[in-house]
C-alpha cells in the first residue's frame, strides 16, 4: 500500500454482500476513493458490478469473477485470482499480481486487465474489446472466438490459440503450442508496433519488453461465411 | 402391360420410409453438400397436449359458474431469493427471441402486446434494444453463452435475468444468425463484422457444470444486489436431472423448453432429432422440484408448441406455473399470414410453411433486418393482435379450469386429465381415457 485507504473492509468480519453493496453505492462524487479489502479468502464475486472511479485493493487471493462486469473502477489483487477475473468488464483497470485461473477477461467489452503471473486456459475467451496483458504465459484455447480487443502475452501460449477467432488481435512473445481453427500468424507492421506500445503504456509496462520480439496472430477470416469446403475445420 | 385386358394393376406407391420429403432431402443434400438450415420448431407429429383431455366436473366434482365465479390467472415468479419478484396477470409469457433474428418493430410489438396483458417479454441472443425495453413493462434479460451485447447497465434495467443453457429446438447447440441478417446495427450490438455467418457458442465461456453455475448465479445476484429473479432455461432432454441441478445452483425460476420449441435458425436435423417433447418433460421436472421440496417455490415455466388456452391449462395441470410462447406470438403478430401468399410462393414456400427465417426476407417484416420489410409491420396494430390473442388464451384456460371446478389456474392438477394414446399416457403420467392405466406407473 502506498496511500492509506479511505475505507478498510475486513471480509473476516463482515459479509461480502455488505462490501459489494457499499461499493455499488459509490458514485463519481464519492469521497472514498481508495478501498482496501483484507481477508478475501478466495471469496467469489468480490467487487463485482462496481460502477465508480474508485480504487479497490484486495490483499490476498480472490475466487471466481472478481471485478466481474467492472465499470470505471481500478481493482488490484495482491494475490491470485480464480476463474473469470474481470469477466465482461466494460471499462476500468484490473491488475492481478499473482496468477489467474481460467477464462480471465472472458467476454469483456472494454478496460484493461493486467496479470503479472500466468493465466490458465481460455484467457480472453469471447473477448469483445478488452485489452489483456499477461506477463507470464496463457493456457489452451486462449482468445477462443475473440471478437475485439488485444491479448498480449509476454510468455508462451498453449494449444489452439485464437480458435474460431473474429477480430481480436493477439500478440505473443514466446512460443505458441498450436493455433486454433482460422487463426494465423500475421506480419507485425509499424501500426501494430504502435498499438503494442500504446497498450503497454496503458498497462504501465512500456519499456519492460522489446516490442519487436512479439509475433502477431489474427483471423484468416476463412470461416466467416459457411462454405462446404471448410466443413472439416469446424 | 396387364391394363389392356382390364386386369387391376398395382398403383404407383410411395415408400413410407423413403417418402417424397425424404427423397427431396437426399437430392438436395447431394446437389448442395450442405445440411438444411431453417427456422421454426419440429414439423413431424409428436405426442403433444392434443393427446390429453380434461375431465370436466359432473356428479363427483363441482364446476364453477362460467361468467360469475372467479378463476384466478395471476402468477408470481422469483419468490425464492429475489427481492423483487415478478407479478404477471396471466401465466402466458413471451419467450426469448433476439433482436437480429427479429426486427425492431417485431420486438416492439411483442413488448406492447405483452404489456397490455400484464405479462413479460424476453430479450434474446443479441442484447437488449431500446424498442423492447421501452415497450415492455416487464422484461427478462437473457444471459447467453455468446454474451453478445451483455452489459451491467442493461442487466440493472432488466426485471429478471434468464441464464440460457439451452433451448428445446437445439439442446446442446448454440445460436446461429446468417450473414443476410447481420446488418450494421446487429453487427454493432454483437461486436461482429457485418455480413458474417454468426455462430454463437453452445457453452458458456466462463463456467462449466452445475457447481460453477451456482457461483455464476451468485455473481449475477451480487451485481444486481439480489433484486432480480434469476431464471435458468434448459432444453428438454434429461429434465429430472437438469431441473434438479438448476435448483441446486440457486435458480429462482426454471424454464423448460420442449423439442417443438421454435428457433430463429438451426440445422433441420437438430430441430427434428434432438431433445424430447414438452409433454414428456413436464412430469419429470415437477418430480424433481417435488423431491427437493421446491414445487411452487421455484417456479416452472414450460414452452414448446403452446398454441391455445387448452395447452396452457394442460401444462399447468401437469404442474407448471406458467408457459412461454415464441412461434404462436409471431403468428399473432402476422408471421406466415396468407395475405402474403404470392410472396411466399415467390420464395418457394407457401403461407403456413414458410420457415426460411434465417434468410431475412420475411414478407411479414418479422424475421428480417431489411428496413423496407420492417415497415410492413405496424408495431401498434401487431401489438394489439398479440394482446387479443393472449387474452383469448387466458379466457380459454379459465373456461377449462372452471369446468373442472378450479378457482385458480394453478389448482388444475394431473387428476383432471386423461390421455387419448398409450404414449401420451405414459409421458404425461395420466391414465388412458376410460381406464385407470398409467403405463409404467401402476404395476402393469
Ligand atoms: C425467431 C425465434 C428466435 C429465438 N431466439 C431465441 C433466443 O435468442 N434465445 C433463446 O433462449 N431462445 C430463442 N428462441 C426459442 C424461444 O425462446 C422459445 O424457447 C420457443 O420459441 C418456444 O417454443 P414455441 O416457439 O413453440 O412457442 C427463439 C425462437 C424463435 C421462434
Amino acid at each position: 500500500m502506498t496511500a492509506s485507504p479511505d475505507i478498510t473492509f475486513d471480509l473476516a468480519q463482515a459479509p461480502l454482500r455488505e462490501l459489494n453493496s457499499a461499493l455499488h453505492k459509490a458514485t463519481g462524487e464519492t469521497n472514498a476513493r481508495l478501498w482496501r479489502v483484507i481477508n478475501p479468502n478466495g471469496r467469489h464475486a468480490l467487487a463485482a458490478g462496481v460502477n465508480a472511479p474508485v480504487t479497490i485493493e484486495v490483499d490476498g487471493h480472490v475466487g471466481y469473477y472478481c471485478a466481474g462486469m467492472n465499470q470505471q473502477a481500478r481493482v488490484i489483487v495482491n494475490g491470485n485470482a480464480g476463474v473469470g477475473v474481470a469477466e465482461n468488464m466494460m471499462s476500468g483497470f484490473v491488475h492481478v499480481k499473482g496468477d489467474a485461473s481460467q477464462a480471465a477477461g472472458a467476454t469483456a467489452h472494454g478496460g484493461m486487465l493486467v496479470i503479472d503471473g500466468n493465466a490458465s486456459a481460455r484467457c480472453g475467451i469471447s473477448m469483445k474489446g478488452i485489452d489483456i496483458v499477461v506477463k507470464g504465459s496463457v493456457g489452451h484455447m486462449s482468445a477462443f472466438m475473440g471478437q475485439a480487443g488485444a491479448l498480449i502475452v509476454f510468455g508462451d501460449a498453449g494449444e489452439a490459440l485464437g480458435d474460431s477467432l473474429y477480430e481480436a488481435k493477439l500478440f505473443v512473445r514466446g512460443s505458441v503450442k498450436s493455433l486454433g481453427a482460422d487463426c494465423i500468424e500475421k506480419e507485425l507492421r509499424d501500426e501494430h508496433r504502435k498499438l503494442l506500445q500504446e497498450k503497454l503504456e496503458a498497462a504501465g509496462l512500456a519499456g519492460t519488453v522489446d516490442i519487436g520480439e512479439f509475433k502477431r496472430y489474427g483471423s484468416a477470416r476463412q470461416l466467416y461465411n459457411f462454405h462446404i469446403d471448410n466443413a472439416g475445420a469446424y | 402391360m396387364t391394363s389392356q385386358n382390364n386386369t387391376p394393376r398395382t398403383l404407383p406407391r410411395f415408400s413410407s420410409t423413403f417418402d417424397p420429403h425424404t427423397l427431396a432431402e437426399i437430392r438436395r443434400a447431394a446437389a448442395t453438400g450442405i445440411y438444411d438450415i431453417r427456422g421454426g420448431g419440429t414439423k413431424r407429429k409428436l405426442p403433444h397436449f392434443d393427446d390429453l383431455l380434461f375431465l370436466g366436473a359432473s356428479v363427483s366434482r363441482y364446476p364453477l359458474e362460467g361468467y360469475r365465479e372467479k378463476c384466478g390467472t395471476d402468477v408470481v415468479l422469483g419468490t425464492r431469493f429475489a427481492k423483487k419478484p415478478i407479478h404477471l396477470k396471466t401465466p402466458v409469457t413471451i419467450a426469448g427471441m433476439s433482436f437480429g433474428a427479429l426486427s425492431a418493430p417485431a420486438k416492439e410489438a411483442l413488448g406492447r402486446g405483452a404489456s397490455a396483458m400484464g405479462t413479460s417479454t424476453t430479450t434474446g441472443d443479441g442484447g437488449m434494444t431500446q424498442e423492447e425495453r421501452g415497450h415492455s413493462s416487464i422484461l427478462v434479460y437473457q444471459y447467453l453463452p455468446s454474451r453478445y451485447g451483455m452489459n451491467p447497465d442493461d442487466l440493472r434495467k432488466a426485471d429478471a435475468i434468464e441464464v440460457v443453457i439451452g433451448q428445446g429446438a437445439k439442446p446442446g447447440g448454440g445460436g446461429m444468425l446468417l450473414g443476410q441478417k447481420i446488418s450494421d446495427r446487429v453487427a454493432a450490438m454483437r461486436t461482429l463484422p457485418k455480413g458474417i455467418d454468426q455462430r454463437s457458442a453452445c457453452r458458456h465461456p466462463d463456467w462449466t457444470g452445475p457447481d460453477d453455475l451456482e457461483i455464476k448465479i451468485e455473481e449475477l445476484r451480487e451485481i444486481t444486489d439480489w433484486e432480480k429473479p434469476i431464471y435458468v432455461k434448459v432444453g428438454a432432454s434429461r429434465p429430472y436431472y437438469d431441473i434438479s441441478l438448476a435448483v441446486k445452483a440457486g435458480a429462482d425460476v426454471v424454464v423448460l423448453d420442449g423439442m417443438q420449441g421454435g428457433t430463429a435458425a438451426t440445422q433441420d436435423v437438430f430441430i427434428e432429432h434432438v431433445g424430447i417433447p414438452i409433454l414428456a418433460a413436464i412430469r419429470p421436472a415437477v418430480q424433481a422440484l417435488r423431491d427437493l421440496g421446491m414445487h411452487r417455490k421455484v417456479q416452472l415455466i414450460v414452452s414448446g408448441g403452446i398454441r391455445n388456452g387448452a395447452d396452457v391449462a394442460k401444462a399447468l395441470a401437469l404442474g407448471a406455473d406458467a408457459v412461454a410462447i415464441g412461434t404462436a406470438a409471431l403468428v399473432a403478430l402476422g408471421d406466415n399470414d396468407p395475405q402474403y401468399e404470392a410472396e411466399y410462393q415467390a420464395l418457394g414456400s407457401t403461407a403456413g410453411a414458410y420457415d426460411d427465417w434465417h434468410e431475412g426476407r420475411d414478407p411479414a417484416g418479422i424475421t428480417t433486418q431489411d428496413p423496407a420489410l420492417w415497415s410492413r409491420l405496424d408495431p401498434v396494430k401487431a401489438g394489439r393482435r398479440l394482446a387479443n390473442y393472449l387474452g383469448v388464451m387466458t379466457l380459454e384456460a379459465q373456461t377449462i379450469a372452471r369446468a373442472c371446478g378450479k378457482s385458480h389456474l394453478h389448482n388444475l392438477e394431473p387428476e383432471d386429465l386423461v390421455s387419448l394414446t398409450v404414449e401420451a399416457a405414459a409421458m404425461a403420467g395420466v391414465p388412458l381415457a376410460g381406464t385407470e392405466w398409467i403405463p409404467g406407473r401402476t404395476g402393469y
